[in-house]
């Protein structure tokens, strides 16, 4: 199926149920109960576990194919951001020439990023990166304020001239769309109890991220992928086999940018504003940890990274003192006050701690990520079934 | 000309800072052969100390006095610090205001003890992994140290003051026979320059003059070497760890009057020492300190109205800038040696 | 015809000569052995050879074109390839996929963006890399990782990875060493059988006395970075002056 082997193309159709299934998966609990709160199918959130998706995707093509970790990958987020927001600003509020342009710009911004980057490896480069990424943020905020609204950031105005949109019914407030049908656009499917959203703009983020995502794949499997893998692996025979690592590389960093900058363009064309704060090295240091916690170097971990993180971030930041007195109400009254100041660091404003420590754990215990701590689990189950068939030595790698 | 001298001298603390973040990110570098992220939070928790100390030290209790009444003509509880009790009202007075400065005697040991448990717990088990996973798990850590910082402290800065003998400022143009109010200079950032000019030479002197520094320092050349001579070069790695960590701590405590502790800043200046370290060289001490007072003094020039006007915004990218340029003019930086960080 | 011309070739690091005035020939379809003491300079030669190194003079001639400042891998790109002390593969992938990067190398040159296309589409190279592999006896072990092969393999594969390019010039340096007698003598036969079927220059930096005269059909003897003389194998183990400078040192190691 579309060039893919069976096991890739079994990947891909489960991550598109996934996707086109969210609003009823992440939807579990019936409206007015007391989980209710804890659900996560509602637009602005599933457009974000997507968006950050295509993020990770892309960080994944160079840092888990390459093992070049930058860390300023947020700037070419930022970049693709403003770029689709001037789009919207000058053009129309379609938000196709949004996107396209935003891609298109982050790659060049990125061509010359990497171009000077990539002269140094290991920490060096790692440095750089982080060094553009900062520079570009204070610029962002400072100088370039004609361009970037500074610490206001860009919304698309009502005066703003869009020469390709009719002018505007007085008093109403440009919205992004797709022909016509607007992001925000969408209908509530009320079963019982529960209430399901569907909306517009996230099926459109949804869409593009399984693009993305089929891209990805074909580059892992492809002849250019493995040369990517071979560069991490030993870059001495890769000069010594006559292969020049500095394109190689570059694309891949071109590569990766450019989604960045899809998912920065994607981020306005939901949400229609920018501000410089997402240009930060801690936004770069956050699809680190996505791709990281999910599996760098495997097909689906970023995806599952990133759906991790932006669920969690959601779910355990909205755990309040309330939530966890209602938990352990069965415990005893001693025990449960104990319990609730246990873990009461950890959830709410806490979430950051868990972050991190779970980032840790995860770096220290499973270098793999959710992907190897899945395969584990998976391979135990395996071994006791097949404890007389003979172990097949064969593996694909990077699944 | 005045205005040159007050921008070196500006540059001075900042560098300062910088300096004593960058010789503590090497030397665990150069020794350890670590990337340490989360070396930054190690100058948050020095800062912290001050602030935990000036807690401790105004701790009170309350007294009803009778001699003085509220507004309903009750006996006036008063918070009495305990330091009162100990000391008489006023040296206690005096301790209190003085807190900064004996923060450091707090602060010393606890920051060698979260060294040496950082070191043992965790950095040890990741000599032999990648560099980019020392750099991910010590990200992680230092996300972890400030959360636990920010849940402690809150997420606001905690204004920390100084000594009340430091709060004015220093007129140098008068001194230097310049015009009056042209040079001024608060004090405690002299104080601070002072102090970090001392730490930094104890560092080196520590490391020229004692056989363990020169068992460090070879180590640094050659740890396999040192290693086969017998020389439990582990154990004393773990006290190098021990003493960057309270290098940092002790930049941290004294930087808390300049700018008032909050949870994100050692996160700030980590970035930008790494930026320093990686101009001076990595593994190279004098490169840390030349670099750290040179890109803090070149951020201060950068800031002048003068080189705003047709630079805008340079003061803002002008380390980064530098950093890049001398990357890719002097792969090694500065004062770097060759074989650090190379294939 | 000499494939290789090394003419005045001269390099020095700080107070060192590490190289002085090395004249160097490398008959097409020979194996030309360069030995030496330690320190003679052999691994600077080699250096230089490869594009890794710049000598201060001279220049090193490859089938009528200098390699002189150019890139390792344009240097390969011409037609010479190297094999290392201890085993260049790729570690982290599979021996099919160490197999496939030269043959796509050899195919698509230095850089070629195929990111559409998947590698099992890429029937020529799937085809060339397995016979390769078939070839030398590596075949079971298409699927494993390499780093997880005992020594031996890795430097078959590492031979095999160099072959499947077709080289004019193969280059090895010292590739038995640290290997057990029988390991090294199956390396040799190897690289005999290599030799019988294929139209290939070999040079061989080695400190094996055995392995050299196994396989050389003439020899360099570098000592304190200059060539002390050159000549067959047998004119070699007599000659006063080579027993002298090195054969003296290392007789029992031979």
């Amino acid at each position: 199926m579309f060039g893919l082997d069976k096991k890739d193309a079994g990947l891909l159709l489960i991550v598109a149920i996934l996707a086109l299934a969210a609003p009823f998966i992440l939807n579990p609990f019936p409206e007015g109960s007391a989980m209710a709160q804890f659900n996560a199918g509602y637009p602005d959130l599933m457009q974000r576990l997507v968006i950050f998706g295509i993020f990770a995707i892309g960080f994944n093509i160079l840092f888990g194919l390459t093992g070049y970790l930058s860390f300023g990958h947020a700037a070419f987020l930022g970049v693709g951001s403003y770029a689709a927001i001037w789009m919207m600003k000058l053009l129309t509020m379609n938000v196709i020439p949004a996107i396209i342009v935003s891609v298109m710009i982050a790659g060049l911004f990125s061509l010359l990023v990497g171009w000077i980057s990539l002269r140094r490896s290991g920490i060096y480069f790692s440095i750089l990166t982080l060094a553009f990424a900062q520079m570009s943020y204070a610029l962002a905020y400072s100088v370039l304020t004609p361009i970037t609204g500074g610490e206001t950031g860009l919304q698309p105005k009502y005066t703003d001239p869009r020469i390709l949109d009719g002018a505007l019914p007085d008093g109403q407030m440009p919205r992004a769309n797709l022909f016509g049908l607007d992001m925000k656009d969408g209908f509530e499917l009320v079963m019982g109890n529960w209430v399901f959203t569907f909306n517009a703009g996230y099926y459109i983020a949804a869409v593009v991220m399984l693009l993305s995502f089929y891209i990805s794949i074909r580059i892992f499997r492809s002849p250019f992928g493995m040369m990517l893998r071979a560069v991490k692996s030993n870059q001495q025979r890769m000069n010594y086999t006559g292969l020049n690592t500095k394109p190689y590389t570059l694309a891949a960093f071109v590569i990766s940018g450019m989604y960045a900058g899809l998912a920065g363009g994607l981020l306005v064309a939901m949400d229609t504003q920018v501000g410089a704060e997402r240009m930060f090295w801690t936004a770069s240091g956050e699809v680190v940890l996505m791709t990281i916690l999910g599996g760098a170097g495997t097909l689906i971990g970023p995806v599952l990274g990133a759906g991790f993180i932006k669920y969690m971030e959601n779910i355990v930041s909205k755990i309040n003192k309330t939530v966890l007195e209602q938990w352990f109400a069965f415990m005893p009254d001693g025990i449960e006050d104990v319990m609730v100041a246990l873990v009461y660091p950890f959830v709410g404003k806490g979430w950051h701690l868990t972050l991190g420590l779970l980032f840790m754990l995860v770096v220290i215990f499973l270098p793999g990520g959710l992907v190897e701590g899945g395969q584990r689990i998976g391979n135990l189950f395996r071994s006791k079934k097949a404890k007389d068939t003979s172990p097949d030595g064969s593996k694909t790698p990077a699944e | 000309m005045d205005a040159i001298i007050l921008q070196i001298l500006n540059g001075l603390d900042k560098g300062s800072a910088y300096a004593l973040i960058a010789l503590g990110l090497t030397l665990i570098f150069g020794t350890l052969g670590v990337v340490n992220f989360a070396h930054g939070a190690l100058f948050m928790i020095g800062a912290f100390c001050a602030v935990t100390f000036s807690k401790l030290l105004t701790l009170s209790h309350i007294v009803i006095d009778d001699t003085q009444k509220d507004f309903l003509g009750n006996p006036l509880k008063v918070e009495v610090p305990y330091i009162y009790d100990f000391f008489g009202q006023t040296t206690g007075d005096a301790i209190i205001d003085w807190a900064v400065p004996l923060s450091i005697i707090f602060c010393i040991p606890i920051m060698i003890a979260i060294g040496f448990i950082m070191e043992r717990g965790l950095i040890k088990h990741f000599y032999k992994r990648p560099h980019a996973d020392q750099i991910l798990v010590t990200f992680g850590l230092a996300i972890v140290l400030q959360e636990v910082i920010k849940y402690f402290y809150g997420a606001n800065p905690i204004p920390t003051p100084a000594p009340e003998v430091f709060a004015g400022s220093f007129d140098f143009g008068a001194m230097m026979g310049f015009a009056e109010n042209t040079i001024i200079y608060p004090y405690w950032r002299l104080v601070y320059f002072a102090f970090a000019a001392v730490i930094i030479g104890a560092v080196f002197a520590f490391l020229q003059f004692t056989t363990f520094g020169m068992v460090v320092r070879a180590g640094m050349a050659d740890r396999e070497t040192v290693g086969l001579l017998g020389i439990n070069i582990d154990k004393r790695f773990t006290i190098m760890f021990g003493i960057a960590a309270a290098v940092a701590g002790l930049a941290g405590v004294m930087y808390a009057p300049i700018n008032s502790p909050n949870y994100h800043m050692g996160m700030d200046f980590l970035v930008l020492s790494f930026v320093v370290v990686v101009v001076g060289g990595m593994g190279s001490l004098p490169g840390a300190v030349l670099a750290g007072f040179l890109l803090g003094i070149l951020e201060s020039f950068a800031s002048m109205s003068a080189v705003l006007e047709f630079l805008p915004g340079i003061n803002q990218i002008i380390i980064y800038l530098v950093a890049i340029i001398i990357l890719l003019t002097r792969p090694r930086g500065l004062m770097g040696r060759k074989g650090v960080m190379e294939e | 015809m000499a494939i290789l011309e090394v003419k005045n070739v001269g390099k020095r690091f700080g107070g060192l000569q590490a190289l002085g005035n090395v004249n160097l020939s490398v008959a097409e379809n020979s194996v030309h052995a360069i030995i030496g003491p330690n320190g003679a300079g052999k691994s600077t030669l080699l250096n230089v050879l490869v594009g890794k190194l710049i000598p201060d003079t001279g220049s090193v001639m490859f089938d009528g074109q200098s390699v002189l400042g150019r890139k390792p891998y344009e240097i390969n790109q011409m037609g010479i390839s190297r094999v290392f002390q201890t085993p260049e593969i790729f570690g982290d992938l599979t021996v099919m996929e160490n197999m496939m990067i030269p043959c796509f190398a050899k195919r698509d040159g230095a850089f070629r963006m195929h990111a559409i296309e998947s590698v099992a589409q890429e029937k020529d190279i799937v085809g060339k890399a397995e016979n390769m592999l078939e070839e030398m006896k590596l075949i079971d072990k298409r699927g494993m990782n390499a780093a997880s092969m005992s020594r031996g393999d890795k430097r078959r594969l590492e031979i095999a990875m160099c072959l499947a390019q077709d080289p004019r010039l193969l280059l090895l340096d010292e590739p038995t060493a640290g290997m057990a007698r029988a390991d090294t003598n199956n390396t040799i036969d190897l690289l005999k059988q290599i030799k019988e079927e294929r139209d290939i220059t070999i040079a061989i930096i080695e400190h094996d006395m055995h392995v050299v005269f196994s396989l050389a059909e003439r020899i360099t003897v570098l000592a304190q970075g200059t060539p002390l003389v050159e000549d067959t194998p047998e004119n070699i183990k007599g000659h006063p002056k080579v027993r002298e400078a090195y054969l003296g040192e290392s007789q029992d190691a031979a």
